[in-house]
């Protein structure tokens, strides 16, 4: 793909900062939270505590220092991977988290499989034979398709597969293997009859955006001068379609995809609950509910660092694409 | 046996409601080694015989009468993957805007080796061997670090020779090319021309050369052949049918043409077109409220502008230091007096547009002054100061298809102004406007209209309109007519040369094309690389042009008067 020259370093060291700059802010608002959403001390310790148990709990947890030190113990405390103790379970945040990561991340990415996957070779064949049945019906489907909330089109899921026909289990995540840390349910019939239908019903949105996006992308790309020309040096119609729009159209459309893969893993909440998945999504609902404001704020975290990363990856992506940014 | 042979071509658009004719029983015929010009007006389906010859005809267009031979042979009894064999190999072509020819995401060499690779079969490196040895046919300088450059790495002419290089690349017998200079400056123009003839010279090339342009037409080709709504009106050898042109609708065309070996006081206007009937205007300057300052001697002129700079610094980022800032407007003095037309000529990027911007204080100079009857316009001003200054001094864009707001009626685009400055109420605003459209050619009817339902010389008239709601007395015109066809740009240049003498406007001509300016102006200051390199009278410049830039813009005109 060509030398990546030093602009280019100094492209993604920019975009590095600026990703630094975002996480600042991120941490400042989930410290926030910690601080001032109520009194943690009051969650911490029992009705029946005394004014001085309180005080030694004030004094324990560093309460007395003056918040610019707090904030800045906070950060630090994160950058070794001390998220604090869960008001609820009394365990290591970090750990409750690290347990279920792994069934958010293999849902999400399924789904974002899925949604490439379909989405777009759908989008391309709308593009091309605009008049053909098969587009007219892609496009009314993709439309019902993100009419229906979540939820709705996870429940119909299971009432089909699950309690209609029986084939697939309606709740839970098993068939596990354990690599290490990770346990995954990707390698195993049964992990992926647990996972099929949530990372389905994940991706209709996914698909239905990213079809509708190459499609456009794709149509806009024909029309342009450069495609006339292909087209008039005599370029047969598969390189003309899939070497020189293709790519044009694909630019745009990385970065929507990339995003919404962000949006996928955080907010995968409403299926997860519909499906009993054991994902953060979950979790994060739990600590809700508990007012467990350590979970809250370090999965604020993770969310933001997760948009950040996949917004560096992205603009990565772009940048190999396209030679314009390239040379800068 | 001639190489290409069209009888009685008919190409029809048929749509909902009727079908449109784009092309009516045309005939021609082309040897090899000649340059066969196609020349019209937009609309007169000059690129359409392009794109039926290529089998290329956009969406609902079809062949509907006639036959196209290319070397004896049919094409219309071609199958589609014949004729795609066809395109590219035996016959190519070339389009209008170099800058978006070319696909941004891949290498000059990738889509020069793909398309040999394509059509000659040959193995990548003896493809790359040829393209390499294109890119030099075509004059592009140092190749082998070029071809594995960019599009956009190359400048517009640049990249007009790579297209060349591309529609060459299997060495095809006939070239269409469609306007394949309109977008270029003129230095760059005649290069790409004489480049075209050269290759006619060396493979026996035909060439089909679309254009509106009658200079090129006159010193590129061999025949020529003038269409008229999708008809031919009149062919025959170059020299001998602008010389003694037979048809009406030819006659009117030539003369629509500005002329640069000497000054009339009008243009011609193509006068077998309809709709161009005289107007009594002598009612609308009586009621013209601006100042008249055509017999105005001042000891101060109206604007003086002095020494003013404007760099533009390339982003800025904490990491890279600040590149060198591109100087637009260097060190750049000028004064207009009351009523003069006062013209700025150069080419693309010499910052003509720019002292424009400056002027109506869109940008801010970096140093200098700009003084408007006296009095200082630029850096902070008052609000009432700066509103006054602004009412008196309006401007015209290029693009009228992109300078009007597409979803306000004509009458509110033309009230608009008036209604901000509270020059009048609504009611008020609208008698006026009524009078502006009068007083430009325009039914009542248009009023009410959106900008889409007009044509490019009508929306310029409606962005005429605009700039004459306050009643300024300084207008500034920024290429007003180079998106126009000539009958048209004759009319556009007539109405403002009619607003110079009966309403005294005094006026900033801003062109790249050299006749037009020695038509409208009365004094012209030559730009180069954001600095003035020459200023003088017009007449002076075209008789007896002192620096050597001026010199070479006018020797690289293409002209049909020489």
């Amino acid at each position: 793909m060509g030398a990546i020259g030093l602009a280019m370093y100094k492209y993604l060291l920019q975009r590095l900062v600026q990703g630094i700059l975002v996480m600042l802010v991120v941490t400042f608002v989930a410290f926030a939270i910690f601080h001032f959403l109520g009194d943690p001390v009051n969650n911490m310790v029992g009705e029946s505590a005394t004014d001085a148990d309180r005080q030694m709990v004030r004094l324990q947890l560093g309460l007395d220092e003056p918040v610019i030190v707090q904030y800045f113990k906070f950060v630090g405390n994160i950058l070794q991977g001390d998220f604090g103790i869960s008001y609820r379970t009394r365990t290591s945040v970090i750990e409750q988290m690290a347990v279920r990561l792994p069934a958010t991340l293999e849902l999400s990415l399924v789904s974002g499989f899925f949604s490439i996957l379909f989405g777009i070779p759908m989008g391309i064949y709308c593009a091309l034979q605009p008049k053909s049945w098969l587009s007219r019906n892609f496009l009314v489907g993709s439309l019902v398709g993100i009419s229906i909330p979540t939820f709705l089109s996870g429940l119909l899921l299971i009432y089909l597969f699950s309690v209609t026909l029986g084939w697939l289990p309606s709740q839970g995540r098993g068939g596990l293997v354990s690599l290490g840390w990770w346990d995954t349910s990707l390698v195993t019939l049964k992990g992926w009859s647990y996972i099929i239908m949530p990372a389905l019903t994940l991706c209709i949105y996914q698909l239905t955006l990213i079809t509708r996006m190459v499609r456009a992308e794709m149509q806009e790309v024909i029309r342009t001068d450069y495609i006339k020309f292909a087209r008039a040096r005599g370029l047969s119609n598969y390189i003309v379609q899939y070497r020189h729009a293709l790519q044009n159209s694909l630019v745009p459309v990385v970065t929507i995809i990339g995003l919404q893969l962000g949006t996928v893993v955080a907010f995968s909440i409403i299926t997860e609950t519909v499906f009993n998945w054991p994902g953060l999504g979950q979790m994060f609902i739990q600590s809700i509910e508990f007012v467990d404001i350590p979970v809250m704020s370090a999965y604020l975290i993770f969310v933001g660092a997760f948009f950040v990363i996949l917004n560096l990856i992205v603009d990565l992506v772009y940048a190999l694409v396209d030679p314009r940014l390239r040379a800068a | 046996m001639s190489l290409i042979e069209i009888k009685n071509l008919s190409v029809s658009y048929p749509s909902r409601r009727g079908v449109f004719k784009a092309l009516q029983q045309v005939s021609l015929t082309l040897q090899a080694g000649e340059i066969h010009g196609l020349v019209g007006e937009s609309g007169a389906g000059k690129s359409t015989i392009g794109s039926a010859i290529m089998g290329l005809l956009e969406h609902p267009g079809e062949i509907s009468g006639g036959e196209i031979h290319f070397c004896g042979e049919s094409i219309g009894e071609l199958s589609d993957s014949a004729l795609q064999q066809l395109r590219g190999s035996a016959i190519g072509m070339i389009f209008q805007d170099p800058l978006t020819s070319l696909n941004p995401l891949m290498s000059v060499g990738q889509q020069l080796i793909e398309t040999i690779c394509y059509h000659l079969k040959l193995s990548k490196s003896a493809a790359k061997e040829r393209a390499l040895a294109l890119l030099k046919e075509v004059d592009i300088p140092q190749p082998e670090v070029r071809i594995n450059q960019y599009p956009h790495q190359f400048s517009g002419g640049m990249r007009q020779r790579v297209v060349i290089a591309l529609a060459l690349c299997s060495e095809p017998k006939l070239l269409i090319a469609d306007e394949p200079t309109t977008a270029l400056d003129v230095s760059v123009q005649a290069q790409i021309l004489e480049l075209i003839k050269r290759l006619v010279k060396k493979h026996q090339l035909g060439v089909i050369l679309v254009t509106h342009d009658m200079g090129v037409i006159a010193q590129t080709t061999d025949k020529v052949t003038v269409l008229f709504r999708g008809k031919v009106v009149e062919s025959g050898p170059t020299q001998q049918l602008l010389a003694a042109p037979e048809h009406r609708y030819t006659q009117s065309l030539l003369s629509a043409v500005p002329r640069s070996d000497k000054k009339m006081p009008r243009f011609t206007q193509v006068s077998w077109l309809d709709g161009a009937k005289p107007l009594d205007k002598t009612d609308f300057a009586r009621d013209w409220q601006g100042e008249n300052n055509l017999h105005q001697s001042n000891a101060v002129p109206m604007l003086e502008v002095k020494n003013i700079s404007l760099s533009f610094k390339a982003k800025s980022s904490i990491f890279s230091k600040t590149a060198a800032p591109t100087k637009a407007v260097d060190d750049v003095s000028f004064t207009v007096n009351y009523g003069e037309v006062f013209g700025i000529v150069g080419e693309s990027g010499s910052g003509k547009s720019t002292i424009a911007r400056l002027i109506t204080r869109l940008y801010n100079p970096d140093s200098g002054s700009i003084h408007y009857r006296g009095e200082s316009v630029v850096g902070k001003l008052q609000k009432q100061h700066l509103q006054n200054f602004r009412r008196r001094c309006q401007m015209i864009f290029q693009d009228p298809y992109s300078s009007i707001n597409p979803r306000m009626r004509v009458r509110d685009i033309i009230a608009e102004p008036i209604l901000l400055y509270g020059l009048n109420d609504r009611n008020g605003a609208y008698q006026r406007v009524a009078k502006l459209l009068d007083y430009l050619g325009l039914e009542q009817a248009a009023a009410v209209k959106y900008p889409h339902e007009f044509s490019g010389g009508q929306r310029q008239r409606i962005s005429i309109a605009r700039a004459l709601a306050t009643e300024p007395s300084l207008l500034i015109c920024d290429e007003p007519t180079s998106a126009l066809d000539v009958s048209i740009q004759a009319q556009i240049l007539n109405i403002l040369k009619d607003l110079q003498s009966e309403l005294g406007l005094t006026m900033i001509f801003i062109s790249h094309d050299l006749p037009v300016i020695r038509q409208m102006c009365d004094k012209v200051a030559v730009m180069k690389a954001g600095k003035i390199v020459e200023l003088t009278e017009s007449e002076t410049l075209f008789t007896a042009a002192q620096h050597s830039y001026s010199q070479s813009l006018l020797k690289l005109m293409p002209d049909m008067h020489r």
